[in-house]
């Protein structure tokens, strides 16, 4: 099944490779990893999307907690959770498509962000779901280029993840 | 260089990097740093040039360094500290920290850097210590500023002792250890993202009480971790006021007195008969600072497929419902939980105790004898020639001469489990052996560590004639500074463990296990003003070995030819379970005579 986890961790040099070594040398599944600090500087809110089933998340939690750096761990499958990634996509727009892919952007309330003689750029938040589903909608011919910043997640009202 | 100690200790003066690292480890009492010096250490070995807190071991290779710290460490449960240069002096160093990584040793290994501004210029003598340890330490440092180093170190000493304990790596270039700075060592360390628990749950501890009392085949298991959380004297009177069987891990002999009744012997892949049917057997399990790993319960299907309650205290959360689910985990301090366990138990049960002095735990007698029975196989029972040395012979023997009270160190393949198996060790602390990464080369220098830690006791490395070639160069380090080491070398010509399996799983095809060109080891010894001895004779083990520790302050290195053809029994199969024990291996073409 598949998870998010948030971690709460020291940002100093090489605390992602400790995460990122982790789940190589153990062999657990990474689908997507993001990571930028907090509003406090010396810490980084990590979301990592990974799959297993219950035992390996459980190991999962517990080795990320084992890591000297790691501060707090939260599973936010364990409750109710909102969960974001940003795409951005280029497409081809000839002249014919160009109103056929604008329509297709507004559907999915994505924007475009740059406009150029055979192409835009799209800009699309959402669910990974939701991103899949738009890339699914596209001509496969049509999509230039691709890229994902990969989820993050928050709990919802009172689940907070803070020091 | 006393002036200058004195000027720098009175006045607030800022003092250099390395001077720094001297003092932060004076702060930490250290006794010994088993070490060798390189470029990017050299102001680090100056600053040891003039003090004398700590005494420096100079070894011949650095992992031997470090192999040396963590027997230090085993030996005395004091933080081992190593000191290597950086790039090859860092990568030999490797091996060594990760065996003390997965038996959970603290140390702290001090590896040089090449200067901040070479640091990614694939400067000389440059690897990137930080990423090639970091899999195979509890935590590791780079230090590039001289205001940190004191702290880092302080940490690192905590960190390496705390909690499950673990290896330490703080890497210090060299123009760090030249730059000045006040010194100011910390007190203590708050550090958030690091609390290990200590206390264990209470209603935990309750409930495991509630199933101990009612067990009708209970069974008590300990591993490594009892001995590193010194918890050994709480776990004996725990067992002793329940009566109830104990076995022990490879890592956690001594954990309980072998030579007790209520102890059944080591468990596992070379474990006795009635350990390991009486872990399969049991209706109630405790474990205690062991990790249920692959060769201690083989396949966890097998296992499972008896049905017990199991209770599991480890201080490492990440241990627990790893291999095995678990059915009453409680996270803490193997001294502290026990010792509340020995507390609620004496509350609990006082009325019990005051009316039957003993045995308060459920009576299981007849648990008992389904154990005798299995103690009646007799799997520990070998073959004795009056023509050919045999190995378990002469542990048994090392044993009755050293009265089974030396620290015995082995390397790792079929002397190692011999040693295991046959030397009865009563004490925690005393068996020293590479048991998670199982490192070959071991033996000798932790010998050395073992002799630095204790140097009137008897120190007994047993080896192969495999194994202590791959750290044969500490010959040196033992003859510089007088180390009185026992080597008892069982030589059979074979990588045993190797051959055994070759012999057993491969059809006899002994590909590349014969050890051939073996130097004369009674000349090699005696070019290093060692004593040699060599026996060859069965007759001759018992003399040999009781002339060899006569010498108390001599080294003697004693090349024991065994019999080549040697098993360890009893033998349960890689990836097989516990119920699978093959007991001996019936093999005609090997042992007609």
């Amino acid at each position: 099944m598949k998870h998010i986890i948030s971690i709460l961790i020291e940002n100093e040099a090489g605390a992602l490779s400790r995460v990122a070594g982790l789940f190589s040398a153990r062999g657990y599944n990474i689908e997507s990893l993001t990571v930028a600090a907090t509003e406090d500087a010396t810490m980084s809110r990590m979301t990592i999307v990974t799959s297993g089933s219950d035992e390996v998340i459980e190991q999962i939690i517990k080795q990320l907690n084992k890591l000297i750096d790691v501060i707090k761990v939260l599973d936010l499958n364990d409750g109710k959770y909102i969960e974001r990634e940003l795409m951005l996509v280029k497409v081809k727009a000839t002249a014919a498509f160009r109103d056929e892919m604008k329509r297709m952007c507004d559907i999915f309330r994505g924007r475009i962000i740059d406009v150029a003689d055979g192409s835009f750029t799209i800009e699309l938040t959402g669910s990974g779901t939701k991103l899949d589903a738009f890339i699914e909608s596209l001509d496969k011919t049509a999509i230039l280029e691709t890229v994902r910043t990969g989820a993050s997640g928050i709990g919802r009202g009172d689940r907070i993840l803070k020091l | 260089m006393d002036s200058q100690a004195k000027k720098t200790a009175d006045t607030k003066a800022p003092i250099t990097g390395a001077e720094i690292v001297i003092r932060c480890l004076n702060e930490e009492k250290v006794k010994f740093v088993f070490g060798y010096p390189g470029g990017a250490v050299l102001h680090i070995y100056d600053e040891i040039y003039k003090q004398n807190g700590f005494k420096h071991i100079l070894v011949r290779h650095e992992q031997a360094a470090v192999h040396a710290a963590d027997a230090y460490s085993r030996a005395t449960g004091l933080v081992g500290v190593a000191l290597v240069t950086s790039g090859p002096g860092a990568t030999n160093a490797v091996t060594g920290i990760a065996t003390a990584y997965m038996d959970s040793i603290p140390i702290v290994v001090i590896s040089g850097q090449v200067p901040v501004p070479a640091i990614g210029m694939d400067a000389f003598q440059e690897v990137d210590m930080v990423g090639v340890t970091r899999p195979c330490v509890k935590h590791n440092f780079l230090v590039k500023d001289v205001k940190d180093i004191a702290a880092t170190i302080k940490k690192a000493f905590y960190i390496a002792a705390t909690g499950r304990p673990g290896p330490v790596v703080v890497d210090i270039p060299k123009d760090i250890t030249a730059h000045l700075a006040d010194y100011f060592y910390p007190k203590s360390v708050e550090m958030r993202s690091y609390n290990p628990v200590l206390k264990g749950h209470s209603g935990q501890i309750k409930k495991a009480i509630k199933l101990l009392l009612e067990a009708k085949r209970p069974m008590i298991y300990t591993g490594g971790g009892l001995v590193l959380g010194d918890g050994a004297p709480e776990l004996v009177k725990l067992a002793r006021t329940l009566g109830y069987p104990v076995t022990n891990t490879l890592m956690g002999l001594g954990g309980y007195p072998a030579s007790d009744p209520q102890f059944v012997g080591m468990l596992g892949m070379h474990g006795s008969y009635e350990a390991n049917m009486a872990m399969q057997n049991c209706d109630v399990l405790i474990a205690v600072g062991a990790r249920f790993d692959d060769r201690v319960i083989g396949d966890p299907k097998d296992f499972l497929s008896k049905k017990r309650t199991i209770i599991h205290i480890d201080v490492d959360p990440s241990s627990i419902s790893k291999r095995v689910k678990v059915d009453v985990p409680i996270v803490g301090h193997v001294q502290s939980v026990l010792s509340e366990m020995n507390e609620a138990l004496y509350l609990e049960t006082k009325g019990a105790a005051e009316s039957t002095k003993n045995n308060i735990g459920n009576n299981i007698s007849a648990w008992w004898k389904q154990i005798d029975e299995w103690r009646g196989v007799k799997s520990m029972v070998y073959q004795n020639s009056t023509t050919v040395i045999k190995p378990q012979y002469v542990i048994e023997k090392l044993w009755e001469v050293t009265k089974g009270d030396a620290y015995v160190t082995s390397d790792v393949g079929q002397h190692q489990m011999w040693a295991a198996q046959y030397y009865k060790f009563d004490k925690p602390r005393r068996w020293i052996n590479s048991g998670g990464l199982g490192t070959m080369g071991v033996g000798l220098p932790y010998a050395m560590g073992c002799q630095f830690a204790d140097k009137d006791a008897q120190v007994a490395c047993v080896t192969g004639e495999g194994s202590i070639q791959m750290n044969i160069q500490e010959l040196s380090t033992c003859a510089q500074y007088g180390l009185p080491i026992k080597v008892i070398m069982l030589n059979n010509r074979y990588l045993g463990m190797v051959r055994q399996w070759q012999e057993f799983f491969y059809e006899n095809r002994y590909s590349e296990s014969y050890m051939d060109s073996l130097p004369d080891f009674v000349k090699l010894a005696e070019s290093y003003g060692h004593v040699g001895m060599k026996i060859t004779n069965p007759a001759d083990v018992e003399g040999a070995l009781k002339e060899a520790f006569a010498k108390k302050d001599k080294f003697v290195f004693m090349d024991f030819i065994t019999d080549q053809d040697e098993n360890v029994f009893p033998m349960i199969a890689a990836g097989k379970g516990l119920s699978e024990m093959v007991l001996k291996k019936d093999n005609k073409e090997r042992h007609e005579d």
